[in-house]
């Protein structure tokens, strides 16, 4: 995989003329409904959803698992605790409402949903049987971003940070490897209201790091540094915690110290670590695989400004336009979300 | 107004404890009970300044039957475990449901007096969070049959034995995931789940039949797995005997088409129900409908 793409994005048509075109590797996209014995590396998330919810329910915790056609990531659920799992059919709205009225009855339940077709299209009933409601609802929204990108806009899942940060009663939260999934199912199980916990594609080669070595445990609201460093901090979400740390590993070799932050909580906002950023950096990178409207770096713009920090901020985000149809390994080089992009953007503002 | 009471002496109720389900009820005093029902929302209505008169009265007869017989409640626990679950997904209509709780004790009857006031727990929709014997907020409409068939199935997880009654109105079910939830319900055979359509032919816009058809409704529930009862709604005996009749052990959800009339016991209303869908009844125009609705009560 190269992760060199120009920004400007002429790059497909000029590489494919060069022969250089359509990476073979790093393509993957996850089948969102494979079941677990489909153990291929990149689509591990699923997996590891489907065996923590599973040992939830041994451990005897309350739980039910709901989807609309989502069922084949807990096979180990349904396999061991059928009762526990309900399929509505491809009918997402009356899942995430059902899922509620299990919610008001003491069940926590979790809704299995594919990005673009949980939080965008079921906004109304979130906001209004989940949120207003205060019930503990758990929205596992897989394949985010770009992730599948391939299948078209319609699949694209960009805006719902956006979303969920607007909703009164939302927690968000966002796992930034393998470990983090089980990490944030168990760390979000006691909050009270519904969480909303967005899933990454996987990362790409090249641009995979380990985040966590183990299953952490997060604490609500709060940030975690994941790299220490003093000249710049590069506050990430998803899968670009991962490609940051790299970027982070490349910068290294020029001098440059960068502070990376794993922004595992997205609401409520870690205020204070921001204002501790940009106390002791002075400049803040944002970057997520989101529209660059009302996501992590509109969060993040916010507080420098409102708590008039004076920092300097850059947003890396995708931008606010149509934007392309391809695999998101070659989505992602082409709006230079990756390790050498987000390099280009840390260094352009230690420049500024 | 007279106090509803426990006709049958091998189930008594006791203030305080469990009312149980299909426990026995005069119909003179489900009937009077219903003609309260409009009394008080005229009266909460007026308190307010605004509200939903018409399709409120359409369900009174529903209102009454289900809290005064069928529904099994503990008043002084409105979130007791084994209650039978009541949603209204027609949520405009929970200025009916008010007085109904104060006087069964779900919250004061204090609370009443706060109704329309910015605080109020009690308001235009029903909001779980602020009433207590709310099992569902509602006020988007085609959300809470889709919630009743979630409240259905964690009775099956649990293994209880409550039922989850939904209000709906006609209008309502034009919403596309009303049919979803419907096809739900049919597709775990939720017999615990119970529908009742206030079909009072009217939505706020107009005629459901000119707006947007809905019929045959009995054919569509029943073509999605449901045992469907078509009725008089207006009609207390009526409805007593069809909600005695649902199978305790039935594998179809069962849904109550209750054919109604909006504005239903107030002669103005009935000759303009659309005009009274949202208002504020006041002067000769009150006192003319109180009249009326008084010379009914026995």
């Amino acid at each position: 995989m190269t992760d060199t793409t120009s920004p400007t994005g002429s790059g497909l048509a000029d590489r494919a003329a060069e022969g250089t075109a359509l990476p073979k590797t790093g393509t993957t996209m996850e089948n969102v409904f494979s079941g677990d014995e489909a153990k291929k590396a990149p689509a591990a998330a699923g997996n590891v959803v489907g065996s923590t919810l599973a040992a939830l329910a041994d451990e005897g915790h309350d739980i039910v698992v709901v989807s609309a056609d989502m069922g084949g990531a807990v096979g180990e659920l349904r396999a061991r605790h059928p009762g526990r799992y309900f399929d509505f059919g491809i009918a997402e709205t009356n899942t995430m409402s059902a899922a509620a009225g299990l919610a008001a009855s003491g069940i926590t339940s979790f809704v299995l949903a594919m990005g673009p077709f949980g939080i965008l299209k079921c906004a109304e009933q979130i906001r209004t049987d989940l949120a207003s409601t205060h019930l503990p609802v758990r929205i596992i929204a897989r394949s985010s971003g770009l992730a599948m990108g391939f299948f078209g806009t319609s699949h694209h899942a960009v805006e719902d940070i956006a979303i969920a940060r607007s909703i009164t009663g939302m927690t968000i939260a966002a796992p930034a490897d393998n470990n983090a999934v089980e990490g944030v199912i168990r760390s979000t199980l006691d909050h009270r209201g519904p969480v909303y916990i967005r899933m990454s594609a996987p990362s790409l080669p090249g641009a995979e790091a380990v985040v966590y070595p183990e299953v952490p445990v997060f604490e609500r609201g709060k940030f975690v540094t994941v790299r220490p460093g003093s000249d710049l901090t590069v506050i990430a979400v998803g899968n670009m915690v991962q490609a940051s740390l790299v970027a982070a590993e490349q910068l290294a070799g020029e001098g440059i110290s960068l502070n990376v932050i794993d922004a595992v909580y997205l609401k409520p906002l870690d205020e204070e670590a921001i204002v501790a950023a940009a106390g002791t950096t002075g400049r803040i990178l944002t970057v997520e695989e989101h529209n660059e409207v009302g996501g992590l770096g509109s969060a993040v713009a916010e507080v420098i400004a409102r708590r008039r920090l004076g920092a300097a901020i850059d947003v890396f985000a995708l931008p606010d336009e149509d934007l392309k149809v391809a695999l998101p390994g070659v989505l992602l080089p082409y709006y230079n979300l990756t390790p050498s992009g987000i390099a280009d953007r840390a260094r352009t503002l230690l420049e500024a | 107004m007279t106090t509803v009471h426990a006709a049958s002496s091998d189930r008594p109720v006791v203030t305080g404890e469990v009312l149980p389900r299909g426990r026995s009820t005069s119909l003179v005093d489900l009937a009077n009970r219903a003609e309260w029902i409009r009394l008080e929302t005229i009266r909460l209505i007026d308190q307010a300044g605004f509200g939903h008169y018409s399709s409120t009265f359409s369900a009174a007869e529903i209102f009454s039957v289900l809290y005064y017989h069928t529904l099994r409640l503990k008043p002084s626990d409105p979130q007791w475990e084994d209650r039978d679950r009541f949603l209204l997904g027609k949520g405009h209509i929970a200025v009916g449901l008010w007085p109904i709780f104060a006087d069964l004790g779900f919250f004061p009857k204090e609370w009443l007096d706060t109704y329309g006031s910015i605080d109020s727990p009690i308001t235009d929709h029903p909001n779980m969070v602020t009433a207590p014997g709310i099992d569902f907020s509602s006020g988007s409409l085609g959300h809470n049959l889709s919630v009743a068939v979630g409240i259905a199935l964690a009775g099956r997880v649990h293994e209880k034995d409550y039922r989850t009654f939904v209000v709906t109105g006609d209008g309502e079910l034009q919403e596309g995931q009303v049919w979803e939830a419907a096809m739900a319900g049919g597709h775990y055979g939720l017999s615990n789940l119970v529908a009742i359509v206030d079909a009072n032919g009217f939505s706020g816009g107009g005629a459901t039949s000119k707006t947007m058809n809905i019929e045959p409704l009995a054919d569509r529930f029943a073509s999605f797995g449901w045992r469907v009862e078509e009725i008089n709604g207006s009609d207390v005996a009526t409805l007593v005997e069809t909600f005695d009749r649902i199978p305790a052990d039935g594998t179809q959800p069962t849904c109550v088409i209750a054919r109604t009339h909006k504005g239903a016991g107030v002669t103005l209303m009935e000759e303009a129900p659309q005009a009274w869908h949202m208002g504020w009844l006041k002067g000769e125009d009150r006192a003319q409908a109180e009249r009326e609705i008084n010379a009914r009560i026995r």
